[in-house]
């Protein structure tokens, strides 16, 4: 069993869940025009990445496990996220306006974002505990929004460098993302994670 | 718009990972090598061909108000067909795609078929809809898929291609993470150049 500081090491920076595991992609060059857009993105991807993690292990271990529904795992996921979400939004509407002002329009967003479905699989995949669970959560959407806050920074940048008009846009994004990820590749071995 | 019309709108005009870029995840996860990208993108098309068809029959009796959980849900029961499907009869490629299986419920390309196309067309139209655009993914997962096998493991399908010497050392980084950014990119800007222009 893996102590909780590895794991959270683990998702944060070994196994990026944006460049190692191809999670999240759509946020990652959709709403990281501005390093201000992208803040408020990964606030707002792990504050809800953590509160989904919580709601699909109790529903999975409580629920799913012992009436034998595990083959409605995808469907019944989906669906509490979706749900999970549309609650957060009213409950921050009402009760914390300025964190609603923050996070509010990025909040519908994230139904739609597989790396916050693809955290609450991984978390049934690896059989962690909900103490485990809950940093593996944390430290993915660490992960996700150092990686897309850098990325806008490079992004704001390269609006402004003479660029190819062929490499314009999504390549020079792509090719960017690509150095991006050859770095993360050297954090591999890092106290001995792979 | 005629029937070949609809097909090839998905297959090569509105490509969905060339042209449209969505559907991103899986298809840079997933095209390390030819197998895995051709298998994901099969995996997706039948998904997509199946999930227009009921939605397609089902169009008249959905109501609006609910019409996107509706769809959601109907997706990830196909989702969990061929979750358990290829669980049972391609266990090595199942373990190879992983996670990204149960995923193709959140690939806002079958959505967005099911929603922009499925929910208002007939449904044979709606079913060449889905076979044109999947194949149009697996398509891309394939291209992709080869280019990085073959760059990065000297093999195409697990036959050599270079030969032993350069399989020795081959450039592994294409078969990595940064590989699939970059081949990517490569591949876009090439489009951007050369193909975009032609079908304006």
């Amino acid at each position: 069993m893996k102590s909780p500081a590895l794991i959270f090491l683990a998702a944060f920076l070994v196994n990026n869940i944006v460049l190692m595991r191809f999670l999240g992609l759509c946020p990652f060059f959709g709403v990281s025009s501005t390093v201000e857009t992208a803040t408020g993105m990964g606030m707002a991807v792990i504050f809800v990445m953590t509160l989904a993690a919580w709601i699909t292990w109790i529903v999975f271990n409580v629920i799913l496990l012992p009436l034998n529904l595990v083959f409605l795992r995808t469907a019944i996921f989906i669906l509490t996220i979706a749900s999970l979400v549309q609650l957060v939004e009213m409950f921050l509407k009402k009760s914390y306006r300025a964190l609603y002002n923050a996070l509010g329009i990025y909040l519908p967003l994230i139904t739609t974002n597989c790396a916050i479905l693809g955290v609450t699989f991984l978390n049934i995949d690896n059989r962690f505990s909900l103490l485990n669970g809950t940093v593996f959560a944390i430290g993915t959407g660490l992960g996700f929004t150092l990686v897309i806050i850098v990325f806008a920074a490079i992004r704001e940048r390269l609006d402004l460098a003479p660029i190819n008009p062929a490499l314009k846009g999504y390549p020079i994004s792509f090719i960017a993302a690509s150095l991006m990820a050859l770095a993360f590749l050297g954090f591999t071995g890092l106290f001995g994670l792979t | 718009m005629t029937k070949l019309h609809i097909f090839t709108r998905g297959l090569v005009k509105d490509n969905a990972v060339f042209v449209l870029m969505i559907g991103l995840c899986p298809a840079l996860a997933t095209s390390s090598t030819v197998r895995d990208g051709f298998g994901m993108g099969l995996a997706a098309t039948f998904v997509l061909v199946f999930s227009n068809l009921l939605i397609s029959i089902l169009r008249k009796n959905i109501p609006n108000e609910v019409r996107i959980p509706i769809f959601i849900l109907i997706i990830s029961t196909f989702v969990t067909i061929i979750d358990y499907m290829m669980q049972a009869f391609q266990p090595d490629l199942y373990r190879a795609l992983g996670v990204f299986v149960p995923l193709i419920v959140v690939n806002c390309m079958i959505l967005g078929r099911a929603e922009a196309y499925a929910s208002k067309s007939s449904v044979l139209d709606s079913v060449l809809d889905g076979l044109g655009t999947g194949l149009g993914f697996t398509l891309a997962l394939t291209v992709m898929g080869t280019l990085r096998e073959v760059l990065g493991n000297g093999t195409f399908l697990g036959m050599s291609v270079f030969g032993e010497s350069f399989q020795k050392a081959p450039v592994i980084f294409m078969i990595m993470s940064p590989g699939a950014f970059l081949v990517i990119g490569i591949l876009k800007a090439l489009i951007n150049k050369y193909v975009k222009k032609e079908l304006r």
